[in-house]
């Protein structure tokens, strides 16, 4: 039983606030992945769960047990630092070893549970190598493999994949899923790369300015952001956000009208770029394309309507052109209808 | 081009081995040269009657070994005393951030600021009134509070400079602070540390003013050498600043391996 519950937790150096209030239960066996821009807090947040920070206040439970007041290393955990932090006076094979030698593990178990770790993350051959002769993503890999041999309760990794290219990022992501899921590891996961985030996780807790702006499902969080930093953050083209303005419940536009969450007044309508679809000039909101892109799956379509900056996953080699004028239909289904001072989501009724 | 740079490169080689292995080879020719080996001119590169007479009868000048051992003594308890108290004020100086932290480190330097003359007197008295006067122990902690700062400054440079990162890690995977420490730390600073203990142990080897001062009968051996080679034949003050240097340089050479263990660069 390893699930955690960080209450309330803040921190403050000296005059600057890194976390403003975090409250977070992750189950056990659950994969959370924090999301979120540089310098939003998420290292902090995890050296506070680790220990090797104290919160200014709030504390950390991990399986029903307050750590407050428990050292680092009896905490039942490992990590992934950002900087790696592998050992360089050890060589690989070391490394990987080390926290089960800590453990006191016998040398056959060491031996099984390295060449298991650093198989998964094929570095192998590097086992006799010290860190100085490594490259980058072998260095990382040497960290994770390390975090991921003494098989903890609680895995908390600080972007553990950063370092590698596309295609090695995309088979360890797959790899690491498959192996912590079996493990039933509990695991709360850095990364500011979207697409990782939503790959990976359970559930996403999406953090800007030292705050958790919403956590949920992937999908529920691409779907249904709850302010308009997480639309904007989340996904790739960001969420279109467009002024419009409500009268009787409605939103009217030219052979569509669409119901709206309040009777009247300013919102903001967001909507994904798959959710418009390109129409005859004249039909639903005008549109003047300004740069096609085909990104070979669709085309990304960028424009105007009326001073506000669109983007609209056309289907590919659907033949727009720049400088022409189109009309876009919103699917009523998968608005988001947002307040425009707050830019927080109105609930519809 | 390249073969500039070589050249270069290796006329600075050169120089630098000739800097220190011109004045050793004085020595030593003046050493094993005997007598008439010191006035010779021109140099030979080989001493042609090469002798252990002036080093023997050196050796065999009563109170020699005593003082060497006194010598020993002395600077082993320096270099114990310095990096078992420096590295320490060293690491709590790197990673702890205590108030009054610049002052400390100011105070540490600001031992160095009294002369030791001015010291030898109120040093002596009380040395004397506790016992250790006459003592190459007495004269070895002497020394240690010469070379304590440099120790401690030099270690928190050391200690600063290993990333806080890889202790974390390692409490992170179960070491107690301590632990951290030494699986972690202490090998990636042992070649500063080593670098040191060295210094420390020169220190108190070639330091003169305070062992004559502090001692009458157990002299070390720079002491001793002071008051009796004033009166000896040249080619004997050779065999004798030989004699000096002959332990530094077999320490050094003792310790190198730490010295060169530069992580990632050299090992292995
Ligand atoms: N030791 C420290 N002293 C002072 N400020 C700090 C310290 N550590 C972090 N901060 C500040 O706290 C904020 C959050 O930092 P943190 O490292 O948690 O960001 P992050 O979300 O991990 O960013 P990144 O994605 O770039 O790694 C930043 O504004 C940073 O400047
Ligand atoms: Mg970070």
């Amino acid at each position: 039983m390893a699930e955690i519950t960080i209450d309330g937790i803040a921190k403050s150096f000296g005059a600057t606030r890194a976390l403003e209030q975090i409250d977070l239960t992750v189950a056990d066996g659950e994969f959370v992945a924090l999301l979120g821009p540089s310098g939003c807090g998420k290292t902090t947040l995890l050296r506070i769960i680790a220990g090797l920070e104290s919160a200014t206040s709030g504390r950390i439970v991990i399986g029903g047990r307050d750590l407050t007041e428990v050292p680092t290393r009896r905490r039942g955990l490992a990590m992934v630092f950002q900087n790696y932090a592998v050992f360089p006076h050890m060589n690989v094979y070391e490394n990987v070893a080390f926290g089960l030698r800590m453990q006191g593990a016998d040398e056959a178990r060491i031996k099984a549970r390295v060449g298991k770790a650093t198989e998964l993350l094929h570095i192998t051959p590097y086992l006799d190598r010290y860190p100085a002769k490594l490259s980058g993503g072998q260095r990382q890999r040497v960290a994770v493999a390390r975090a991921l041999a003494v098989e903890p309760p609680v895995l908390l990794m600080d972007e553990p994949l950063s370092n590698l290219d596309a295609l090695l990022r995309l088979e360890m992501r797959a790899e690491l899923k498959a192996v912590l899921r079996e493990a039933r590891t509990t695991t709360i996961y850095v990364t500011h790369d979207q697409t990782e985030a939503m790959g990976l996780a359970d559930r996403i807790a999406v953090m800007h300015g030292g705050r958790i702006e919403q956590i949920d499902r992937p999908t529920a969080v691409y779907e249904r952001p709850a302010t308009t930093f997480v639309g904007g953050f989340v996904g790739s083209p960001p969420m279109n956000f467009l002024p419009v303005t409500i009268a009787n419940s409605r939103l009217e536009l030219p052979g569509a009208s669409l119901p709206a969450p309040q009777a009247s007044g300013a919102l903001l309508m967001g909507i994904r770029a798959e959710d418009l679809t390109p129409v005859a000039d004249g039909e639903g909101l005008p549109f003047d394309i300004a740069v096609v892109e085909p990104l070979g799956a669709h085309d990304l379509v960028t424009g105007r309507s009326g001073q506000t900056l669109l983007r609209v996953a056309a289907p590919a080699g659907s033949g727009h052109k720049p400088g022409t004028r189109i009309g876009l239909k919103p699917d009523p289904k998968r608005l988001v209808w947002m307040d425009p001072a707050s830019g927080r989501a109105i609930q519809a009724q | 081009m390249s073969g500039l740079k070589r050249t270069v490169f290796w006329t600075g080689v050169a120089a630098l081995c000739a800097w220190v292995l011109v004045p050793i080879w004085l020595i030593g020719l003046g050493a094993f040269g005997g007598r008439t080996g010191v006035f010779r001119w021109p140099k030979s590169l080989w001493p042609g009657d090469a002798s252990l007479a002036a080093l023997q009868t050196f050796l065999a000048v009563e109170g020699v070994w005593p003082a060497m051992v006194n010598s020993i003594i002395a600077a082993l308890t320096c270099m114990a005393l310095s990096i078992g108290l420096g590295a320490p004020a060293g690491y709590a100086l790197a990673r702890f951030s205590f108030r009054g932290q610049n002052t400390y480190r100011l105070l540490i330097l600001l031992t160095r600021a009294f002369p030791l003359a001015i010291l030898a007197l109120p040093l002596t008295v009380a040395f004397i009134r506790i016992g250790l006067y006459d003592t190459a122990f007495g004269v070895g902690l002497v020394h240690t509070a010469l070379a304590l700062p440099f120790a401690a400054l030099v270690s928190a440079s050391l200690f600063q400079a290993i990333p806080r990162e890889l202790e974390e890690a390692a409490w992170v995977f179960g070491c107690s602070r301590w632990q951290a420490f030494r699986k972690v730390v202490l090998p990636l600073a042992l070649p500063g540390i080593a670098a040191a203990a060295i210094f420390a142990f020169v220190i108190s080897w070639n330091e003169v003013f305070a062992a004559s001062v502090l001692s009458v009968k157990n002299r070390t051996l720079t002491a001793y050498l002071l008051t009796v080679l004033a009166e000896s034949p040249l080619h004997f003050r050779f065999a004798g600043g030989f004699l000096l240097i002959l332990p530094s340089l077999a320490f050094i050479f003792a310790v190198r391996k730490y010295l060169f263990a530069m992580w990632g660069i050299a090992n292995r």
